[in-house]
């Protein structure tokens, strides 16, 4: 599996006839099993980049490619897991976790068994028939993550999916995150405006400018895991990303 | 205790109409509720001539059906599609809003003209009564449809027509109910109401009617009451598969 994004975009235009630029020129490629984070201020564009690369939006001007082919919609290869609201009221845990599968006409005995498969990897078994509303936030996420996982894809997008959580519900949730990535062997793309959760996670760290959302730099993250997040050598690349997000911030004040 | 705080006032209603009855003393302008009762209890029984309540009602019920079950197969259909597609919206948009306002009972002599005294008349006053709280309320509901929900469905693979089936149309399921609920209380109001006027020779309405002319008022009042039973118990029916079904309205998470 290849991801690259290859010199992307993006411009809005507002009702208003006003052109708002989000993205310019941004390169990047992803190795394959890769977690990749994408740091920035708020308002960098930092989601929109991971839109483009979903096929939810297109990009103004260059592409994004996985295995060279040009994605232009939402692709099987890749599964989004949105920052909250995205479980199915109506469903259950269970008929959640099933829907990808369901879609591609899976028949039900194998969608049954995918779906304990993943809710117990994510940690939910025996939540199977409950509904949305009767679980955490954190759990809710989970089930999301497991949704995401049923149709195979070889990419994860995350949008802030740990961003509505409780900072220990958070950092529970990263460690799990972390532990199903390694059994799975998915490429991550992971958006953040968090720099602790980003050096937790990441293999590589891609920092975005203010918008219009440039590359500011990349910082390669020692790949011991688990990380200590209170450690002498992480409170330095700690301090220099909030140093570099600090400058962009304070570019809009 | 709520339920038996209900009951007060429709018990202290019966009591002081009993009273008022006595003290009246006078059939044709206020019965007696030993008058009224009878009536009541012997439903199969034929009332002044024009069949049983029962049958009465049967053919009531009849209309409202027709009348009902085809606004709502177009105001459904029309509403999705109103809601999911802006052109529609703005094609259908403002001779709806216009033929909104006008009190289904106005279209009774037109529909007297087009479609002459019998069953086809009143349908048609059911239909114009109906149709737009469902349309209105399925409008809205495909509206509501979270944006998040959508894109979750298009990311896991779902074509424009599962989008439909599977992410809007269950989405907007509980307020295209309550469309329906609120249109069949209109269609009943439209029934009584159109079998009041010259024309019918059965119905509920051109019971009472009757009645009216020959000085039954006990049996308007009997009548009234298995209007208003008939009403309560297909709200009640709407409401328990609402509480049933659509029990996760407003638990979004």
């Amino acid at each position: 599996m290849t991801l690259s994004i290859n010199d992307v975009s993006k411009t809005f235009v507002s009702d208003d006839a006003e052109t708002i630029d989000a993205l310019s020129h941004i390169s990047l490629s992803v190795n394959n099993e890769e977690f990749i984070c994408i740091l920035g201020p708020s308002g960098c564009g930092k989601t929109t980049l991971l839109r483009i690369v979903a096929g939810l939006e297109s990009a103004s001007s260059g592409s994004v490619s996985v295995d060279g082919i040009p994605v232009t919609r939402p692709s099987p290869k890749m599964a989004m897991i949105f920052q909250e609201y995205s479980l199915y009221p109506w469903r259950t845990v269970e008929e959640n976790v099933m829907l990808g599968l369901e879609l591609r006409g899976v028949n039900k005995p194998d969608r049954v068994t995918a779906a304990e498969k993943f809710l117990d990897l994510v940690g939910l078994k025996g939540f199977e028939r409950r509904y949305p509303h009767e679980l955490s936030g954190g759990m809710r996420q989970r089930v999301a993550v497991a949704r995401a996982l049923a149709i195979e894809p070889s990419i994860l997008l995350m949008d802030e999916p740990f961003g509505a959580l409780d900072a220990q519900t958070r950092n529970r949730m990263q460690y799990e995150l972390l532990r199903i990535w390694e059994k799975t062997k998915k490429t991550i793309l992971f958006v953040t405006h968090s720099v602790d959760e980003a050096v937790f996670l990441a293999d590589r760290i891609v920092v975005l400018t203010q918008r219009p959302g440039r590359i500011k730099e990349i910082v390669t993250i020692p790949s011991v895991r688990p990380r200590e997040r209170t450690s002498d050598e992480f409170g330095q690349i700690r301090r220099h990303l909030l140093d570099m997000i600090k400058e962009e911030s304070d570019l809009v004040q | 205790m709520t339920r038996r705080l209900g009951l007060v006032l429709p018990i202290l209603l019966i009591i002081g109409w009993e009273v008022v009855a006595i003290i009246v003393n006078n059939p044709f302008f206020l019965p007696k509720l030993e008058t009224v009762i009878p009536v009541l209890l012997s439903p199969f029984s034929d009332v002044l001539g024009t069949g049983s309540l029962v049958d009465n009602a049967l053919v009531s019920i009849e209309r409202v059906v027709f009348g009902f079950a085809l606004a709502a197969a177009v105001a459904i259909p029309l509403g999705i599609g109103m809601g999911r597609f802006s052109v529609l919206n703005d094609f259908f948009d403002i001779t709806l809003e216009i033929l909104r306002p006008v009190p289904p009972l106005a279209w009774v002599p037109l529909a007297l003209a087009w479609f002459k005294i019998g069953i086809v008349s009143i349908v048609f006053i059911i239909f114009i009564g109906a149709i737009f709280p469902i349309l209105l309320n399925t409008v809205d509901g495909v509206r509501g449809v979270k944006n998040t929900w959508i894109e979750v469905g298009t990311t896991l693979g779902a074509s424009e027509r599962q989008v439909l089936t599977k992410v809007v149309i269950p989405g907007a399921a509980p307020t295209i109910w309550t469309g329906l609920r609120v249109g069949f209380g209109i269609s009943w109001m439209c029934v009584v109401a159109a079998e009041l006027l010259p024309g019918p020779t059965s119905g509920l309405g051109y019971l009472i009617m009757y009645a009216y002319n020959l000085g039954e008022i006990n049996v308007i009042i009997a009548g009234i009451i298995v209007i208003g039973l008939i009403g309560l118990v297909v709200d009640q029916g709407f409401k328990a598969v609402e509480k049933r079904w659509f029990g996760w309205r407003g638990l979004e998470r």
